[in-house]
């Protein structure tokens, strides 16, 4: 029917846009990861020179971003993104949640409200973080809120506090790997053993048992990362990052859960009303699990920008501000700022592998019920 | 399970409601006052900062303080706004222009790929689709190393024609996969009719697709606009003064602090004002390029 010459103009047609990404995104990153693994920038060389005379040095920058002295920024960084992400996920989801069970009740004016939680979105990050940089001024905006009805006015410096909670030991990191390790198995076992399959809990059960063994014995002890102790926390500095990144991305996670929602079929929650269940058992036993898959794509969607968030960051607080800095301000940093293109591409990389664990899994999922067509 | 999400009902206000009235008149009217009231509660909150920056905008710079931000300005001072647009128009019509030719390029190409995957059949069509898409995810520090070498060696560094290369480059995967989803639901057999006709690639394209293709460029232009217009790090980094775009001299701006906050302000709604007024008209199909981003089309 479709003749070979018109298969091949279509080949020919998608050709181009093809090479285009594999140049722009594969053989960039291809070169990015050979970049992390030489010196440009960091020896006497002419870092901004078109072709500059680099030198292997293997794994080195990476070891140094994870242990080296001068790298203590970098590590904090680390810990900002991912307390940041946690916190930013989760108070996207409940408000998201919050928003669109409330607007799925038959509200008046439904569409305005709709738009009113959902314009954030359409703003650029540096739009958002330069009108929250000046609601967070120490003693205006946010804290001088509680003043407007008589009570005291708020003093929490938001972005430049430099204080801390949940503060851990960075030295130990093996330790609190292998701890998580065996808190994941012995709930994996549990989980089992309350299904009744022995087998499956036993095989996790008795890892999980070596583990504990081992680290009461102080086996972790002898893989410390660093020679002395160095703490890392949660800056509270943080939590005015959260709150604007809040306030721009629920409205998303309301669109998704309202489409959610909006496409439960009646009938079943009809039959759950006829089986006497009340508007809030159909709420928590018919409409929440059937969420769950929204609730999954959210995580992923969500997730992948706050690993990757820049701009608001940068807006809000300046790349300079360490307590709000994150891996990838440090990555233009080092850099742009700095002209250590070897250590920068090393950041980058760790960025990518972050967010391929999110993204490829989720990619398999998504798309493999389409191309099954 | 995974539910289909269906984007035009959440937006278009006329979804059709479960016409449950047994459970309605069932719950007693003070819930429904009270889930009214935290709604419009939230609504609130919501605009705070919206309001704030209205105000603050709104204010001689003498008159913005700290304590009495919270408070209407005592006159409306438009010279903010004035000032504003004289020293944000130029990097306003930077902005424009990139969002402008780099949205429409990514949409052409972005529609002929679509056209391709879901009408041919090509050679490993099943990782092509992926392969694409992947590069929509990435964190874009990934590639900037080299991509700032690569624009410098072939002359493009520092202009808008170079940020619109990579704009359009970067753009292929979502406009792709938003073509291609639309396209997917045109039946077979129109293209079959057409074939029989003795039409080929390009005459089943002007004939069958292209007719078909207002909704979904539309859904695309929208989406790549907000995009390109909002976008930072790689106007930062591969922009020089002359050609950057709005983002960046927002956040130089902001970040000296020797301003008087009204500027900032004027120049953030200055430069919301574009995507803000294509979203509160043409919301619907805003919210479709959205859900589609989460690979839900």
């Amino acid at each position: 029917m479709r003749s070979r010459r018109d298969r091949l103009i279509a080949v020919l047609v998608i050709l181009p846009s093809l090479m285009l990404l594999g140049i722009f995104v594969y053989g960039f990153i291809g070169q990015t990861l050979y970049v992390s693994t030489t010196d440009w920038g960091s020896g006497a060389n002419a870092a901004l020179a078109l072709n500059p005379e680099t030198h292997s040095v293997g794994l080195g920058n990476y070891r140094e971003l994870f242990t080296g002295f001068l790298d203590i920024r970098f590590r904090q960084d680390m810990v900002n993104m991912l307390f940041f992400t946690l916190l930013f996920v989760v108070a996207s989801l409940l408000l998201g949640l919050l928003l669109a069970t409330l607007i799925d009740q038959r509200i008046k004016g439904e569409a305005l409200f709709r738009t009113i939680f959902l314009f954030p979105m359409s703003l650029s990050f540096i739009v958002t973080g330069t009108i929250w940089r000046w609601l967070l001024q120490p003693s205006g905006g946010v804290n001088a809120l509680p003043a407007l009805i008589g009570l005291p006015a708020g003093r929490f410096l938001w972005l430049s506090d430099r204080s801390q909670t949940l503060a851990f030991n960075y030295q130990k990191l093996p330790y609190y790997l292998v701890v998580g390790a065996m808190v994941v198995l012995a709930a994996g076992a549990i989980f089992y053993l309350a299904r009744r399959r022995y087998r499956t809990a036993g095989f996790l059960a008795i890892p999980a048992a070596v583990l504990l063994a081992w680290v009461a014995a102080g086996g972790t002890a002898s893989y410390n990362v660093l020679a002395y102790p160095e703490p890392h926390g949660l800056n509270f500095a943080l939590l005015g990052i959260v709150l604007a990144a809040t306030w721009q991305m629920s409205g998303y996670t309301m669109a998704l859960y309202l489409a959610g929602l909006r496409t439960i079929p009646d009938e079943l929650r009809e039959a759950a009303r006829v089986d006497g269940a009340s508007r809030f058992q159909v709420y928590r036993h018919v409409e929440l699990p059937l969420l769950m898959p929204v609730t999954w794509s959210a995580i992923i969607i969500l997730g992948h920008i706050s690993l990757k968030i820049f701009d608001l960051v940068f807006a809000m607080a300046g790349p300079d501000n360490a307590p709000t800095s994150v891996p990838a301000i440090s990555m233009y940093l080092t850099t742009f700022r700095g002209n250590q293109f070897a250590k920068g591409a090393s950041v980058a990389a760790i960025l990518l592998i972050m967010v391929s664990l999110l993204i490829i899994p989720y990619m398999v999922t998504s798309l493999r019920p389409r191309s099954a067509k | 399970m995974r539910p289909k999400t269906s984007p035009d009902t959440i937006s278009t206000g006329t979804a059709p409601r479960r016409a449950t009235a047994a459970a309605a008149s069932r719950r007693t009217d003070w819930t429904r006052l009270f889930v009214q009231a935290l709604v419009v509660l939230l609504a609130i909150v919501y605009l705070i900062p919206l309001y704030m920056t209205v105000v603050t905008s709104l204010k001689a710079p003498a008159e913005i303080n700290l304590l009495t931000a919270w408070k209407l300005p005592s006159h409306p001072y438009w010279e903010g706004y004035a000032t504003a647009w004289r020293q944000f128009s130029p990097t306003l019509k930077n902005s424009f222009i990139l969002a402008v030719v780099a949205t429409l390029l990514s949409a052409v190409l972005g529609a002929l790929n679509g056209y391709v995957l879901s009408k041919w059949e090509i050679p490993g069509a099943q990782l092509v689709l992926p392969f694409m898409i992947f590069g929509m995810f990435i964190p874009y520090q990934s590639v900037l190393i080299p991509l700032f070498q690569f624009m410098r060696g072939i002359g493009l560094y520092g202009g808008l024609t170079g940020l619109i290369l990579v704009h359009v480059v970067y753009g292929l995967p979502i406009t792709t996969l938003l073509f291609r989803n639309f396209y997917v639901a045109i039946p077979d057999e129109l293209l079959g009719a057409a074939s029989i006709d003795g039409a080929g690639f390009f005459k089943i394209l002007r004939w069958v697709i292209f007719p078909l293709s207002g909704p979904p460029f539309v859904v695309v232009a929208i989406w790549q606009f907000t995009q390109i217009w909002n976008e930072f790090l790689f106007a930062v980094t591969l922009a020089q003064p002359g050609s950057q775009p709005i983002t960046v001299a927002l956040a130089n701006l902001a970040g000296g602090e020797a301003v008087s906050w009204n500027l900032p302000m004027a120049g953030s709604i200055l430069a919301a004002l574009p995507t803000v007024l294509v979203y509160i008209f043409l919301g619907r199909y805003f919210i479709r390029g959205m859900l589609a981003g989460a690979l839900k089309g």
